[in-house]
């Protein structure tokens, strides 16, 4: 079991009182398989993706990550842990402007002190596993939006993480392009062993997750077959 | 430094802008600090370059020491000689004049010094030593003669570069001196001291009615150099200043505009030691590339305009205000950056950006 979550819950201040976010929610995705995780706006899905990837705390309960008690971590502890064992897609398709393709794949070994150039082969491999290995030389503008988030996946791919936290993928994407990268997340999740969550507003690709999630409220259901 | 060399190599157009600005600020505050070298020593180098560590003034100990209001006497120098500690102790008298060749005329540091002293070339009553300067001004040559004052006197030689208070030096006999300085009498401006360790100063000073002082604190007692040295100073002080700010106002901006790179950059794993790393080498790339050329250009401009303005080129007026900017700029960035350490990474997630 690679990312478990137990008896999460997650208050926002809301004026003189708190808003719950997450209401003592048990969440747990094997490795090797994606949940996908769905719910109206504002339901939580969002700050149950921020409490797995460690920018949060959360006000009680457990994040296991790959066996890594999270909620014990000090803060440096958290951010050597997202830079080495899991890995973020955002909803976004966020790119450092200034770099290539290949170049946004390095710098995840830059930030985690190894060498830039040790890591290009590595990086190509990926690119060549999402098909973007004839974009490597292009920045993000001379990008479509699909191309960005195959980008992006390559990307959170590069330290071999254990847990793989991917934020609405496909919301700016059309149908098509969007079905191909749900595709490309489950298969790179099979094939690599990772523990994968999808959050998602949009119903329409789930065939091909292992587990669907819903959150309403806070408060999720349990997961279920997809 | 991954990022921020290729931030360095696209967004061109704001470093080029940003570094011109560098470049502009140190070849500004370049030529002003050669500017102000070579005033100064255009005030003050007859006196910086005398061979006496310390200077006695006339007076009181409690007034501050002034070249135009010192008269001293003839037993304060006996006395100031006979004092155990004191290699010697020689008058030196200092006024203006104008010295006269022909129709041309130029105003001149009149110097007196008695015969045989080690303050000045040899020069005895009736002859005078020019600078190079004055030799030049005038156009004459040692043989020639002159009239400085009232007193018309041979050129005995032409000699060194010595300049006071924006005037050439001419050296003179002191009893020549004495009589075309009104209200010297018998006496000199000031004594040049050369001492040993075991001298007790503030006690002659006391005995004697004198007040000494190092040669090189000497300067500020030459009116118009303190002033005038002053007020550059002040502006050099100030264009420091701007550099920082300007400097530290451009990587606020910057550091704002890339706090979305930053939030991604937190969130996938890097440090803030990493990222403040990237953004201070990324200001010092801008700053030693800025400054290095800045320097150089004014370097070069100093060169070529030697003959025509007081400019001075040295280390302490090229390189040393390259290093300050150096210094106070990564300080103005080092501020402007520290905002990056607030960035929340969790704005990464479902930011629209």
């Amino acid at each position: 079991m690679t990312l478990q979550l137990t008896d999460i819950t997650l208050t926002y201040p809301d004026g003189e009182s708190r808003l719950t976010a997450l209401d003592h929610v048990d969440l747990t995705v094997p490795a090797g398989t994606t949940t996908a995780v769905i719910g109206p706006s504002g339901s939580g899905k969002s700050s149950l993706l921020a409490v797995a990837a460690t920018l949060i705390s959360p006000d009680s309960g457990r994040v296991l990550v790959d066996g890594t008690d999270t909620t014990a971590l000090r803060r440096e502890e958290r951010t050597a842990l997202r830079r080495t064992r899991i890995g973020i897609v955002f909803q976004q398709a966020n790119l450092i402007a200034s770099l290539t393709a290949v170049e946004q794949l390095q710098l995840m070994a830059d930030i985690d002190g190894r060498s830039v150039r040790d890591a290009r082969p590595r990086a190509m491999e990926l690119l060549e596993a999402v098909g973007m290995v004839e974009a490597a030389q292009r920045r993000p503008h001379q990008l479509s939006g699909g191309q960005r988030q195959r980008i992006t996946i390559a990307r959170a791919l590069m330290n071999d993480p254990a847990v793989l936290l991917v934020d609405e993928p496909t919301s700016a994407l059309d149908h098509e392009r969007g079905e191909a990268i749900v595709a490309l997340l489950t298969g790179m999740t099979v094939d690599r062993g990772i523990a994968t969550v999808l959050v998602t507003h949009d119903t329409s690709h789930l065939s091909s997750v292992d587990a669907v999630a819903e959150v309403v409220d806070g408060l999720l259901r349990v997961p279920t077959p997809a | 430094m991954f990022v921020a060399w290729r931030d360095l190599r696209v967004a061109k157009g704001r470093f080029v802008l940003m570094g011109a600005v560098v470049v502009l600020m140190t070849l500004l505050v370049t030529l002003l600090s050669g500017l102000t070298a070579g005033l100064g020593r255009e005030s003050t180098s007859a006196i910086a370059d005398l061979p006496a560590d310390h200077l006695a003034f006339a007076g009181p100990g409690d007034r501050d020491v002034s070249f135009s209001d010192s008269v001293v006497q003839p037993e304060q120098w006996r006395e100031w000689s006979r004092e155990p500690g004191i290699s010697s102790a020689t008058p030196l008298g200092i006024a203006t004049s104008k010295a006269v060749v022909g129709g041309r005329s130029i105003a001149v540091s009149v110097f007196g010094v008695p015969a045989g002293s080690p303050l000045a070339p040899d020069v005895t009553s009736g002859q005078v030593v020019l600078s190079h300067d004055a030799a030049a001004d005038l156009d004459i040559t040692a043989g020639a003669d002159l009239t400085v004052g009232d007193h018309r006197l041979d050129v005995a030689e032409v000699s060194g570069d010595a300049s006071y208070s924006h005037l050439p030096v001419v050296w003179l006999a002191l009893p020549d001196w004495q009589q075309l300085a009104p209200g010297a009498g018998h006496g000199a401006t000031v004594i040049a001291l050369s001492t040993t360790d075991d001298v007790d100063l503030a006690a002659v000073d006391q005995q004697l009615g004198t007040r000494t002082v190092a040669t090189g604190d000497a300067l500020s007692a030459i009116g118009s150099y303190t002033s005038e040295n002053g007020s550059l100073q002040l502006m050099r002080a100030m264009l420091f200043a701007i550099s920082a700010l300007v400097i530290g106002a451009f990587f606020t901006v910057w550091t704002v505009q890339r706090s979305g790179d930053i939030a991604i950059l937190k969130a996938l794993g890097a440090t803030t030691g990493h990222l403040l790393r990237d953004a201070l080498g990324q200001a010092l790339v801008l700053l030693v590339g800025g400054t290095a050329l800045g320097a150089a250009l004014a370097a070069g401009i100093g060169l070529a305009a030697q003959g025509v303005v007081p400019f001075t080129l040295t280390l302490a007026t090229t390189v040393l205000p390259a290093v300050v900017m150096v210094v106070l700029g990564t300080a103005g960035a080092a501020l402007a950056v520290r905002s990056l350490t607030t960035v929340d990474p969790l704005t990464a997630l479902g930011s629209a950006r």
